[in-house]
């Protein structure tokens, strides 16, 4: 065990490199230039433009220019924001746990929905009841989360002026205000999240029903529902685990259309301005984090696997 | 003890109705081992889960089951799954899927004993040990803490049994337990029930298509058709003098029954589609000795001493 999570930490450094020059390299293809946007009214002025070329290192090589940023990263460095003369870091810090807010309420909503709605629509598999949790999952998947955030804030803050249309109020400030700016991003991700979710728990549990275990289960004259919530739900869980992992990761990796319609200032929003602005550093900050959060999600999902199914403590 | 009453079994299938069990009966007494044989598909198995009150919903139910003198059929699920795992209980062909891969070997077997026994974690799980010990497992605390792919398909069965056999059934329904394991474990399962069977007294449905082991375990033994019985008979009679055409074609195709020297037999035809199954007998369509008469299907025609069989033509001289 603790030889196969040191392997799969020392997994970690080469994957984040790769990645990072990755990051590096692609960036370079977007069109614009960055000196003429930094440059302003001056961008007709030529020296202006090699004065910031130099200072940014634009004028350097692609990998020294790499391997610049590179060693600066790695003693915890990411440069400042070439637009708004901020470290990167600070932005990231600012950004992140709004985002972190965001995705874990989302997850929570998408959890408390998905989890038991899959189990039911699966015990009661082509019941009416099953019928209309699948019909509520497929508008969940199959709605576009702008159009439903778009229509939450007409119905809840411009109709019924309950919760404010959008911005955010961080958790420690106000909490109870910071719940009413978050709520409604929170549902129209979570929602969508857990049409995932009910769907894959409902195809796990249909398989685990039918396994002859279940059958012992029964036998032992136990009741029905400690043979669907202990033994069934208990193995069918294996794979959702795994999904529901990525799906947070996704989550925290920020949902740059709702951030946009609710005004949220999260991760979404940053990378989303920075990529206009060609604003190299923080894109580049913002990807490295993300795929961290990523890297070490998917970590944890195999951690969380293992807890589940002892199959594969063994290995 | 247990009563079985022309019982029927019909399942609801796209191309219409099913009926796996068609008007069997039989009975078990205490202490005694019945053997229901048959082919794969004949509904030993939809008998022996409808005693246990496991087959799906969607299945229809006939006739009368009764245990010790209660209407099995009649009673709430409530009081059905009092009986299931306690007063009834019930080892499965799989062995491999049969338990749950998520819990350990005690927790599935101590689980048994905090639902019929009440007893607390701790309680169970030493008993469960216990009875871990009981099946000769070896080491059984160390056992008793494995999952089961960690178990072979042998210790498997008999934490199967362990668990079946908690809470002191008084009938026990084993359902193919040797089918899916090693000659050499057959052997091993097979006289470790009969030995518990010595030790508790518990009644046995031993259900199985394998002679041999009929021969050696059982104390009566009902032969089922496509569905209906054949030939009831206590176990001696049937080996020396069975009745049915089938039994007789069933013990000509049995390695060991065959005459010394002589070619293994087998029945010609195969097993009626049970969507659409011959009018009158069952086995008329493949039956060497059958006249006019088997158009309609014959009643259990008595021969003494507890032996009968479905058959016009029986006894054959």
């Amino acid at each position: 065990m603790a030889r196969w999570l040191l392997r799969r930490l020392g997994q970690i450094l080469p994957t984040l490199l790769i990645l990072s020059f990755g990051i590096f390299a692609l960036q370079q293809l977007m069109p614009g230039d960055p000196a003429l946007i930094l440059a302003g009214e001056d961008r007709g002025d030529p020296q202006v433009l090699a004065q910031i070329r130099a200072e940014l290192m634009l004028d350097r090589p692609l990998l020294e220019q790499y391997f610049h940023w590179l060693g600066r990263v790695l003693v915890g460095d990411f440069g400042f924001s070439w637009r708004i003369r901020e470290p990167v870091s600070a932005l990231i810090l600012s950004k992140l746990p709004v985002t972190a807010q965001l995705a874990s309420m989302s997850f929570l909503i998408a959890l408390v929905i998905g989890i038991p709605a899959g189990v039911l629509s699966a015990v009661w598999k082509d019941k009416p009841a099953d019928w209309g949790i699948n019909a509520v999952a497929l508008f969940g998947i199959s709605t576009p989360n702008f159009w439903l955030g778009i229509m939450m804030i007409m119905f809840f803050s411009v109709h019924l002026g309950w919760l404010p249309p959008s911005g955010y109020v961080p958790l420690w400030e106000d909490p109870v205000q910071s719940l009413a700016t978050t709520i409604m991003p929170a549902f129209v991700l979570g929602t969508g999240v857990a049409s995932v979710l009910m769907r894959h728990t409902r195809a796990a549990m249909l398989t685990a029903l039918s396994q002859d275990y279940v059958r012992t289960a029964r036998a032992k004259g136990l009741m029905e529902r400690v043979v669907v919530a202990r033994h069934a739900l208990r193995n069918a869980l294996i794979p959702v685990v795994t999904l529901g992992t990525i799906e947070f990761g996704r989550l925290l990796a920020g949902a740059v259309l709702t951030e946009q319609i609710f005004s949220i200032p999260g991760f979404g929003k940053l990378v989303v301005d920075a990529v206009f602005n060609r604003d190299y550093p923080v894109v580049q900050g913002v990807v490295l984090v993300t795929a961290l959060i990523f890297v070490t999600l998917s970590l944890i999902a195999d951690i969380l696997a293992m807890l589940v199914n002892p199959r594969l403590r063994a290995a | 003890m247990l009563s079985v009453e022309r019982l029927s079994v019909t399942f609801e299938t796209a191309r219409g109705p099913l009926r796996a069990v068609d008007d069997v009966s039989f009975s078990l007494a205490p202490g005694r081992t019945v053997a229901l044989v048959g082919e794969s598909g004949c509904g030993k198995s939809v008998t022996s889960l409808a005693i246990m009150g496991l087959l799906p919903e969607s299945a229809r139910i006939g006739g009368g089951l009764t245990f010790e003198g209660r209407d099995l059929l009649a009673l709430s699920p409530r009081e059905r799954r009092k009986l299931a795992g306690g007063t009834l209980a019930m080892v499965f062909q799989e062995p491999m899927t049969s338990l749950n891969p998520a819990f350990t070997a005690g927790e599935q077997v101590a689980e048994a004993l905090r639902v019929h026994e009440g007893l607390d974690h701790p309680t169970a799980l030493k008993r469960a040990i216990e009875m871990l010990d009981r099946v000769r497992i070896p080491e059984p605390a160390r056992r008793a803490a494995q999952y089961p792919h960690q178990l072979s398909g042998g210790m498997r069965q008999r934490v199967m049994i362990a668990m079946a056999l908690a809470c002191k059934p008084k009938l026990l329904i084993a359902d193919e337990p040797t089918t899916a394991l090693d000659v050499t474990v057959q052997a091993q399962i097979l006289s470790l029930l009969a030995e518990l069977k010595r030790e508790t007294g518990t009644a046995i449905l031993l259900v199985t298509h394998d002679l041999g082991v009929v021969a050696d375990h059982a104390d009566e033994v009902v032969v089922m058709y496509a569905g209906r019985v054949a030939e009831t008979a206590p176990v001696e009679a049937l080996f020396a003098r069975p009745e049915h055409p089938y039994a007789i074609g069933l013990m000509g195709a049995a390695p060991r029954f065959a005459t010394p020297g002589g070619r293994l037999a087998s029945i010609a035809g195969t097993v009626p589609d049970l969507m659409a199954p011959p009018p009158g007998c069952r086995f008329a369509p493949r039956c060497p000795f059958g006249d006019e008469r088997c158009a309609e299907q014959p009643p259990m025609a008595p021969l003494g001493q507890g032996h009968a069989a479905a058959c016009w033509v029986a006894p054959i001289a």
